[in-house]
């Protein structure tokens, strides 16, 4: 497109252009100030084991779970919406590659089994806000109760204990081996998983619709984006990931537990916040939600090993969200002055 | 009473302004966007301190602490975005922090002296049929203005200050406001009025100041001074032609509309419309013509009639009745939304993505895998920045932060991006000042000259015939004939407006 006449500007208005540089960089690096203070707060109260090689390798392991929910869920919460569903999804996932194996799936069904009833949960939740346009809140919050329902009604309220030999890929062997390569194959699964998605939200046009749905669906529809399918999509992955979660924490229990990940979708959405996502859509960052992921996950690690009960553990998560959200809200206020 | 003076200097915005507001006027103050009006106005309600210069109100210095204090000294302001609270009532919003001194003693609000008092603002005002127990949130946008009017006045506020009072209510609530204001001016209270709409100032202002690069360029008698002068003053400099009009060929039909009917609006429109020419569409707001461009983009749905388009340029007319925004947008019709805000722009978003959004990915080489390249888009936005003017601090700004005007050149730029054949525009210049209008002005006669085709909805007539080459006026959801815009008289526009057209349309 080209315009050859110089349409010369007339009005004055004065925008923040000094210091632009100062505040990406601020920007960029905000969200680790959270991070490092609670790595600075622990390794003063708990100096010889919180910054053990063992206890970091211990922390990579422990956020799989979470963060790959929470990497779904990232996508859902820039695009405007809202799942309540990812802890319950992630506990019918766990159960039900539990019980594909065993019913005598192989391994690569089993784990098909899994994330692929994580995606239909999706599925029905994308179609549900997008066919019968019902609030992402109300759907998912349908979904929670769904989920958990079909995961006892699969195991028959009981955990599914599986055969170890059938269960070996999944558990312990080495999908979980803290010193293959530093940390596990499902650790740098999640990070591969998290590159790769921080790739898709900036650089492909699934990404920047995410966003402008998020920013203003009006306007996504006026230019042309397809709304209903893009948040079609976007539920399916968050289910996706929930389901791939849902494997991991098989992995972690070794059973098919239908009444695990209890109220881990708050978990999965504060760490979302606390990585700088906004509720009301348009706004956030994978990196972000990862380190949100791990500051969660250190602090629970750094209470325990300072021995710290676990009412103060929930006191200081909920602070800890309200803190980094204000903070986030505080930074906002101030650039758009 | 006395005259009203006041004299500023020397805050950051302002570099030396001096106003006079005299008791029982109507005083415009007008500018473009960022001459520094607002700024001015904080000065005078008290949320900003002057740095130099001095006010004096009533003969006496006045330099108020804050905006309370500027209150209580007899100066109201009523802001763009009202301050109301919505799940309170009308008489409980305008007593709301003064409960005390009109109740008894100990807190206790005496009811009937409160109901009185604002009953009788209300009636001053001409307006006794909003009753004081209504809630404010169940008020129109114009009705909520005039609640806060009218706490102005039960604090017997000597100055009201109105900022762009008619950016946000609708034609007819605007009539009733020019009412309240006058009824003010009678009972000798000084109106600050912002504005940059010049037919309004011309409408209701008794004396105007110009404000321009934050100084005081020039006052007078509106009556007494034309357009072209208030415009010149405010431009700096001198306009040839607000409305540049090329001459220009006509070329092949490529959107036809027959008999298009909505629910409920528009009730049958029929156009052709020609490669290369503007069509403006004209009549009252609410008679369907925000619909019928709504129809034919498919944002809304066609109860009935037929949209044709030349889908390839110089191909012949398709039905494209009832298609998706995606599928027009893929055979180049653009659409320019008049709700910027809520519709038009994804404002947390920055400019790139904003003016991109329609054509993000080149679609040859990784853009058919969906991959999009950040530079790209930002060099776009930069071109596109640097051809319409818009005034930003580099294309990942956020679009929020930009002035009304450089926003809707923003919206615009993303048209010029997708590079439409048809540009379906409504109200391509709503809410923006006089210097950017008239690069809009020449940008559409521009793209017109280029072969794209035009329809634009203008509710102001003598922007409407001076853009466009055809007009048609459209009266209750019914369009009129098109005709030469050299035909119209601005009378007959109206007129058609307001009772319809006599001949049937044919186009």
């Amino acid at each position: 497109m080209n315009v050859k006449s110089d349409l010369s500007s007339t009005s004055t208005i004065r925008s923040g252009g000094e210091g632009g540089c100062l505040r990406a960089a601020y920007q960029l690096l905000s969200p680790f100030i959270g991070l490092l203070v609670v790595i600075v707060i622990f390794s003063i109260l708990a100096p010889e084991s919180f910054l053990s090689v063992r206890n970091m390798e211990k922390v990579a392991v422990q956020t799989v779970v979470v963060g790959l929910g929470a990497i779904g869920m990232t996508f859902v919460i820039i695009s405007g919406g809202i799942d309540l569903s990812v802890g319950s999804v992630i506990a019918l996932a766990c159960t039900v590659t539990g019980w594909s194996l065993d019913k005598g799936a192989s391994t690569p069904v089993a784990l098909l089994c899994g994330a692929g009833s994580g995606v239909l949960c999706g599925l029905v939740n994308g179609l549900a806000v997008t066919l019968l346009r019902i609030a992402p809140f109300i759907v998912t919050l349908g979904m929670l109760g769904i989920a958990r329902g079909l995961a006892k009604g699969i195991s028959g309220q009981q955990p599914i204990r599986v055969d170890p030999e059938a269960s070996s890929w999944f558990s312990s062997d080495w999908l979980l081996d803290r010193d293959w390569f530093l940390t596990a194959p499902a650790t740098w699964f999640m990070i591969g998983a998290a590159l790769f998605c921080g790739f898709v939200l900036r650089n492909t046009a699934f990404g920047i619709y995410t966003f402008a749905i998020g920013s203003n669906e009006q306007t996504a529809r006026l230019c042309g984006v397809p709304v209903r399918t893009m948040k079609v999509l976007i539920y399916v992955t968050c289910g996706l990931f929930a389901g791939l979660a849902g494997v991991a924490l098989f992995g972690r229990l070794g059973i098919g537990d239908p009444t695990a990940a209890a109220g881990m979708e708050l978990e999965i959405i504060a760490a979302v916040v606390i990585g700088g996502a906004s509720l009301t859509g348009g706004k956030g960052r994978i990196l972000g939600t990862i380190i949100g992921v791990f500051m969660l996950t250190l602090l629970v690690t750094g209470c325990n090993l300072y021995g710290a009960a676990n009412y103060v553990q929930e006191i200081l998560i909920g602070l800890i969200i309200v803190i980094a959200v204000s903070i986030d809200s505080l930074r906002h206020r101030r650039t758009s002055d | 009473m006395t005259g009203v003076m006041k004299r500023f200097g020397g805050v950051v915005a302002l570099d030396g302004v001096d106003i006079e507001i005299r008791a029982g006027e109507v005083h415009a103050l007008i500018g473009e966007n960022g001459a520094g009006k607002s700024t001015l106005m904080k000065v005078l309600s008290g949320a900003h301190a002057p740095d130099a210069g001095s006010m004096q109100l009533d003969g006496s210095i006045y330099a108020p602490s804050g905006p309370n204090d500027a209150r209580r000294r007899g100066v109201a302001m009523i802001y763009q975005e009202l301050t109301l609270a919505p799940d309170l009532t009308v008489e409980q919003n305008i007593m709301l922090g003064r409960e005390k001194r009109m109740g008894g003693r100990f807190g206790l609000v005496r009811a009937s002296r409160t109901r009185e008092t604002v009953r009788d603002a209300l009636a001053r005002l001409g307006r006794p049929d909003i009753t004081p127990g209504t809630l404010v949130g169940t008020l129109s946008a114009g009705e909520r203005q005039l609640v806060e009017i009218a706490r102005a006045l039960v604090e017997n506020a000597r100055v009201v200050v109105l900022d762009e009072p008619t950016s946000s209510i609708g034609r007819q609530e605007i009539a009733r406001l020019f009412e309240v204001v006058r009824r003010l001016r009678s009972r000798n209270v000084a109106v600050v009025y912002i504005s940059h709409f010049l037919e309004e100032i011309r409408e209701l202002g008794d004396r105007f100041t110009v404000l321009r690069d934050g100084r005081s360029v020039g006052t007078g008698s509106v009556s007494e001074t034309s357009n072209g002068q208030l415009v010149e003053m405010m431009l700096g400099r001198r306009v040839e032609q607000l409305y540049p009009n090329s001459e220009r060929s006509t070329g092949e039909p490529v959107l036809e509309i027959k008999d298009v009917a909505g629910s409920p609006m528009p009730q049958r429109a029929s156009i052709t419309l020609n490669a290369g020419e503007i069509l403006g569409i004209g009549g009252l707001v609410g008679s369907g013509r925000s619909e019928l461009l709504r129809s034919i983009f498919g944002l809304q749905k066609v109860r009935s009639g037929q949209v044709r388009l030349a889908t390839i340029a110089g191909g012949s007319l398709v039905d494209i009745t009832g298609s998706s925004p995606r599928a027009n947008l893929r055979s180049g019709t653009g659409f320019l939304s008049e709700d910027r805000k809520n519709e038009g722009l994804a404002l947390r978003l920055p400019i790139a993505i904003n003016a991109t959004l329609t054509r993000l990915a080149e679609p040859t080489g990784a853009g058919r895998f969906g991959l999009v390249r950040r530079s790209a888009l930002a060099r776009h936005a930069d071109a596109l920045r640097r051809s319409l003017g818009i005034q930003s601090s580099g294309p990942w700004q956020t679009t929020s932060e930009l002035s009304g005007g450089n926003q809707q050149k923003v919206a615009l730029a993303r048209l010029m991006h997708h590079d439409c054949d048809v540009l379906l525009l409504d109200e391509p210049t709503r809410g923006v000042d006089v210097g950017s209008k008239a690069q809009i002005y020449r940008l559409l006669d521009e793209l017109a000259s280029r072969g794209t085709a035009i329809i634009a909805v203008c509710s102001y007539v003598p922007e409407l015939l001076g853009i466009s080459d055809r007009v048609a006026v459209m009266h209750r959801g019914v369009l009129g004939t098109p005709r030469r815009a050299e035909d119209w008289t601005e009378r007959e526009i109206l007129e058609e407006a307001l009772v319809g057209g006599s001949t049937e349309a044919v186009a």
